[in-house]
């Protein structure tokens, strides 16, 4: 006999990633720009691998204690206080994770009772609702005004507040808008967040890909780092993401609650991404300076392109993609997405797998080669001509 | 205004109008610029980065050391200079370290590149001794890797 009783009702519920349809469509194709992928297209740069294959041949194979590398979590924290004007004591304010994924999973599971409520403003990257309701909470969407830039806005945010409100989950700048939040809106939040008593969960994993001003962190504005998670990691900044190595920074009765599910699930980020990452914050600073420059001469040059012909989106502060809006093809997002893949093989991912309120709109990465930028311009153009 | 500069170190064929796109600034600005530094000299000429080795070319290289005998007053800069004028002569850099000037000689073949080394560079005033060490391979150029680039093994759809 087969097993009988049902799999997790939770998980069941949770809709497959809506990019995994086009995902597998995309992967038989040949000869495809894509738009589509979520991390830089910069390898790691060499003095970091290099010193990660020195690491490996004098032995870093082995488990680190849970928290991470000391050392790691000093200059995590003297580096987020010379940017930010954030303090953290490396001792028991700050996690070594497995990436940004593992901070978030750990922060929804330490803060999460059954049936809390976590307001998310959308369109959102596509795993945080999904890891609300794995941690036993339910994610309540908030839609995003794309006149206003995309901005999270407290009054919006207060309407959807309830007495099981238990967090604001938001990425700044995000994924998939590159939408970047002011200090005012954050300040905002915060005095919301106070006078509510919720958290905030920031994830500022593109806080180094800032364009048209400087990064705001949330923990930095006022009344709210008592209340606040910062997650963040090496992998958009320096270009790592397949080392899975980030980091959550939070008070000490929460950061303690999250190292105990830590220590039981993960043990420890992997050693060698962690030396690694010591090195990335050492001296790869001018490369990331490098690739930011180069991101920024995409950005314009996309975002420009886009808007010639006709795909408008408020100006990207942030991250490396742009979120412009398609109605002008009188096309539904995913049509849209299918159509110019099979039709002018460029991909790009439909704006309705970033919730509802996505719809109407694609998010077209530009961490890709200027070259390539231009052609799927020039196809994108070709594909909206044979529509008229 | 800087980043005119960058562009056009990594494509010297960036036209006014790609650049003004790439940066911001506005079209006229980026011709008023460059046209400037171009007065001043700031930007000296536009090159090419050419892969010989790919192109099926021989031509010989050798990086000489050359040590002087500075002269009262003027230093290293008229050896320098003298040397500096010869069309064999690719570049001529004063290092420091054992010897005092690091140079670069490019010819058809080794024996063209051996002559010019032993009669006319040794021969110029002050030169009292030459080092030469000829290039084998090149693997990077002008900031420019010419081993194979890396592949691209992203996805081509990912969250």
């Amino acid at each position: 006999m087969k097993p009988q009783k049902p799999f997790s009702r939770v998980v069941e519920a949770c809709p497959p990633s809506g990019i995994r349809k086009f995902f597998d469509l995309a992967q038989t194709m040949k000869g495809v720009i894509t738009l589509g992928v979520g991390e830089p297209d910069f390898p790691t740069p060499w003095g970091v691998r290099e010193s990660a294959i020195h690491a490996l041949s004098r032995g870093a194979t082995t488990y680190t204690g849970n928290s991470g590398l000391l050392e790691l979590r000093e200059l995590i924290c003297a580096e987020l206080a010379a940017r930010h004007g954030t303090t953290y004591r490396p001792e028991d304010e700050c996690l070594v994770t497995s990436g940004v994924s593992e901070g978030l999973d750990l922060t929804l599971r330490a803060l999460l009772n059954p049936g809390d409520e976590v307001i998310v403003p959308e369109p959102s990257y596509v795993a945080y609702q999904p890891c609300v309701a794995f941690a036993g909470g339910v994610p309540v969407p908030v839609a995003a005004d794309p006149a206003q830039g995309y901005r999270i806005d407290a009054e919006r945010i207060a309407q959807a507040v309830t007495p099981r409100t238990k967090a604001v989950l938001f990425g700044s700048p995000s994924n998939p808008t590159g939408a970047a939040q002011s200090a005012a809106d954050l300040t905002a939040l915060a005095a919301l967040a106070q006078r509510e008593d919720f958290w905030l969960i920031s994830d500022e994993i593109y806080d180094r890909l800032t364009y048209t001003g400087t990064h705001t962190s949330t923990a930095a504005v006022d009344g709210a780092w008592d209340r606040t998670v910062v997650l963040n990691g090496f992998s958009k900044s320096y270009a790592m993401t397949g080392w899975r190595v980030g980091y959550v920074c939070a008070p000490e009765p929460l950061a303690a609650l999250m190292h105990r599910i830590h220590q039981y699930t993960m043990l420890c980020a992997p050693h060698v991404s962690q030396v690694a990452a010591i090195e990335a914050l050492k001296s790869a600073d001018a490369d990331v300076t490098e690739m930011v420059a180069d991101y920024d001469r995409r950005r314009r040059l996309f975002v420009k392109g886009l808007d010639e012909l006709g795909l408008t989106c408020p100006e990207p502060g942030g991250a490396f993609y742009a979120f412009p809006s398609i109605r002008a093809s009188g096309l539904s997002s995913q049509d849209f997405a299918e159509q110019l893949l099979n039709e002018q093989k460029v991909a790009v991912v439909p704006g309705d797998v970033f919730g509802p309120s996505g719809e109407g709109h694609v998010r077209c990465s530009y961490a890709t080669a200027l070259p390539l930028l231009e052609e799927a311009l020039e196809r994108v153009g070709r594909f909206l001509a044979s529509r008229t | 205004m800087r980043e005119i500069l960058s562009v056009l170190e990594s494509d010297a064929r960036a036209t006014p109008d790609r650049i003004a796109a790439l940066t911001g600034i506005a079209e006229d600005e980026v011709r008023a610029q460059i046209a400037a530094w171009e007065a001043e000299g700031v930007i000296r000429r536009y090159k090419t980065v050419i892969d010989r080795d790919r192109l099926g070319e021989d031509r010989v290289t050798a990086f000489v050391d050359v040590t002087v005998a500075p002269e009262r007053g003027r230093g290293f800069d008229d050896v320098a200079e003298r040397i500096a004028k010869f069309r064999e002569i690719r570049a001529v850099h004063l290092v420091s370290g054992a010897q005092d000037l690091r140079v670069e000689v490019e010819g058809a073949s080794m024996k063209e590149v051996a002559d010019f080394v032993a009669q006319k560079l040794s021969g110029v005033e002050r030169v009292t001794a030459t080092s030469t060490h000829f290039l084998l391979r090149r693997y990077k150029d002008d900031g420019q890797l010419l081993t194979e680039p890396e592949p691209d093994q992203r996805l081509s759809v990912m969250p």
